[in-house]
């Protein structure tokens, strides 16, 4: 297989909260060690309910929060031994796609502005040449260049979403980190951004870390798919698999959360409903994250942390109950 | 998209600006109030000069024999009267008004600057030294703002000031100028307790927009913190700034009328329109017009500067947008 572009060891981004004047608070552990290879070319998808850390861990990764400990290895370089300007320079080559679209545009900059920027920032460039780029990239995106004078709130969401794509295209990067990019969006539109993402990476041979909560999104565009809970990886498998077989009782529950578009399927759908709340990631529970929604814990969950093993080829999973020889939860 | 049309022919968009200058012109009282800004400046800028021209009256000219021009109505010669020293009011309003204007446009001016900076720098540091920051802010809240300024005009007051606003006096007016540096100390001391508010203003603007996604798009991309603060933080903060500099002119411009109405102001020869009044005030049974013309000129250019102020808001400001 291809080789790994990306590889993410234990990162552990800790937030401290509630600090008062004297003593210290708590952390909230928003990614709790966290281990992932991205391969070259690939698609991975990330997903989980909301608060489970994985928009801080897409941003973990282009340092645009911090990591507490662990190390990410990107082509070979640690990114976290980086100083300040060194990891500045590296961002020519990772760019990030927002979730909101109205929001991460700055109102008082042109359409122009905006996609020319990370030009500007990285290149010296002449304004004439700067503007040939960012027509070709709106264009790119399927934007008409004689919108390059507007602004921000002259366009529609999906239109937003186009010249945050372009803008981080603009400087041809290897890696995207596409934090929700369609969640903001209608449904029609939806599918055209996840399109154009599909075609642009193939054109320009990008890597995609694709985070979403929206399970149908990331089974269309993903190559593999790891869930997240409560700050861990708890299973990565190859997209197909992981819908078709999956192997954790959580990520059972999430996909038979889906609706299928039949409705005699769906009349005789069985539904895991998860009982309970996520709980805080401010204090999560001991062992097994898991273990107080699973229909399945046994008293050794909540004191031993499950690592991710590979229970069948190319398919990892986090849960002390499951192994190579006994795959199945259900006949545990 | 697939809708539009691709021609090549590139539309200009409207800017934030453009939008908010169209809201402003929509918007009577507001254009009212920037018309009679716009006379009012012309007015005392080149009114002085002209009438000197005409008639050779200036603000500080006593005919030879004053007692056959003291007081006298308005009339053909002295269109708002003359005052009890026999000095053309009209004169006099006018080069009162070239005072008043600058203490509100020089002490916003201070207040601006210090105000911006302070209130850019807490927020954008945020932690302990912002919370330092602004509790000084919130002490010297605490203090009378016109307790502060009457020891400051009574302390470096008259022959007490500064080296440097003497000669900063002696630059703009020629030596010994003392009435000169009682009014450029007023200037600075009323700016210098009128940057609170902005600051808070500021600081408040900046807090919101450092976590906006779009500054986080702008650290993705490889800008660098004076980028980030001069091409998205600053111009954002704009409109609010601009909508509360235009309503501290006239907070400011009323307060030195105040101090110049108790006698801590501006001296003689100099003249504010607050100075005016004090001056009328004392024949106001005898002599109205004394009283009523600058009082007059005073109402109609902060109301002005309300109603542009309002407008301003009105324009800028998102939230309060009609569609």
């Amino acid at each position: 297989m291809s080789e790994d572009l990306i590889k993410i060891r234990d990162l552990k981004v800790h937030y401290r909260t509630g600090r008062r004047l004297f003593g210290s608070g708590s952390d909230v552990r928003a990614v709790d060690g966290v281990s992932l290879d991205i391969r070259r070319g690939e698609t991975l998808g990330l997903v989980g309910e909301s608060g489970c850390g994985k928009s801080t861990l897409g941003r973990a990764i282009l340092r645009l929060t911090e990591p507490t400990s662990g190390s990410i290895s990107y082509d070979g370089e640690d990114l976290l031994s980086l100083s300040g300007g060194e990891m500045r320079r590296r961002r020519k080559r990772l760019q990030m796609i927002f979730q909101d679209p109205y929001a991460s545009l700055d109102p008082r900059m042109t359409v122009g502005q905006i996609i020319a920027e990370p030009i500007r920032t990285f290149e010296s460039v002449s304004r004439r040449d700067a503007e040939s780029r960012v027509t070709r990239l709106m264009e790119t995106v399927g934007l008409s260049p004689k919108f390059i004078r507007r602004y921000p709130h002259e366009f529609s969401g999906g239109q937003r979403q186009r010249i945050g794509i372009a803008r981080a295209l603009a400087v041809e990067p290897e890696f995207l980190v596409a934090d929700e990019p369609i969640s903001a969006l209608d449904v029609s539109i939806q599918a055209q951004i996840l399109n154009l993402l599909q075609d642009l990476r193939a054109e320009q041979r990008l890597t995609y870390l694709f985070i979403s909560h929206d399970l149908r999104a990331v089974r269309h565009i993903s190559d593999r798919i790891a869930v997240m809970y409560l700050g861990r990886v708890v299973e990565l498998a190859d997209a197909r698999d992981l819908y078709d077989d999956p192997l954790m009782p959580y990520t059972q529950a999430l996909i038979s959360a889906l609706p299928v578009p039949d409705p005699k399927v769906e009349a005789r759908r069985e539904r895991i409903t998860l009982k309970g709340e996520i709980p805080s990631p401010l204090d999560p529970p001991e062992g097994c994250h898991f273990h107080t929604r699973c229909p399945y814990a046994v008293e050794s969950c909540k004191r031993s942390t499950p690592q991710l093993v590979e229970i069948k080829p190319r398919h990892f999973a986090a849960c002390s109950r499951i192994g190579p020889g006994t795959p199945d939860i259900r006949s545990v | 998209m697939n809708e539009l049309p691709k021609t090549g022919k590139v539309e200009k968009g409207a800017s934030l600006w453009r939008d908010a200058w169209q809201r402003l012109l929509k918007n009577r009282l507001a254009v009212f109030g920037l018309v009679v800004l716009i006379l009012m400046s012309t007015a005392v800028i080149v009114g002085p000069a002209i009438i000197e021209w005409t008639t050779g009256y200036t603000y500080d000219f006593i005919p030879d024999d004053p007692t056959l021009y003291r007081s006298m109505p308005p009339s053909a010669a002295h269109w708002m009267g003359t005052d009890d020293a026999g000095r053309d009011i009209f004169a006099r309003v006018l080069q009162g008004g070239r005072i008043s204007l600058l203490v509100g446009i020089i002490s916003t001016a201070v207040s601006l600057i210090v105000g911006v900076t302070y209130g850019s720098i807490a927020g954008y540091l945020g932690g302990r030294i912002d919370n330092v920051m602004m509790r000084i802010v919130d002490i010297l809240y605490a203090i009378p703002y016109i307790l502060i300024v009457i020891v400051l005009l009574a302390v470096f007051g008259s022959s007490n000031s500064p080296a440097w606003i003497k000669w900063l006096a002696a630059t703009v007016g020629g030596e010994g100028n003392q009435g000169l540096s009682q009014i450029i100390l007023l200037f600075f001391a009323l700016g210098l307790v009128s940057w609170l508010t902005m600051a808070r203003v500021v600081r408040g603007q900046v807090l919101s927009l450092k976590n906006q996604d779009f500054i986080l798009a702008a650290r993705a991309t490889g800008v660098r913190v004076p980028g980030i603060i001069f091409r998205h933080i600053i111009p954002n903060t704009l409109g609010p700034v601009i909508v509360y500099a235009t309503l501290t002119v006239p907070s400011v411009m009323l307060t030195e009328a105040f101090l110049s109405y108790l006698g801590l102001g501006v001296q003689p020869p100099y003249a504010s329109w607050g100075s005016l009044a004090n001056d009328g005030i004392k024949n106001l049974a005898i002599y109205p017009w004394q009283l009523i013309f600058p009082g007059l000129t005073m109402a109609l250019t902060l109301f002005s500067l309300n109603f542009l102020g309002d407008g301003l808001r009105d324009a800028l400001d998102p939230q309060t947008r009609k569609f």
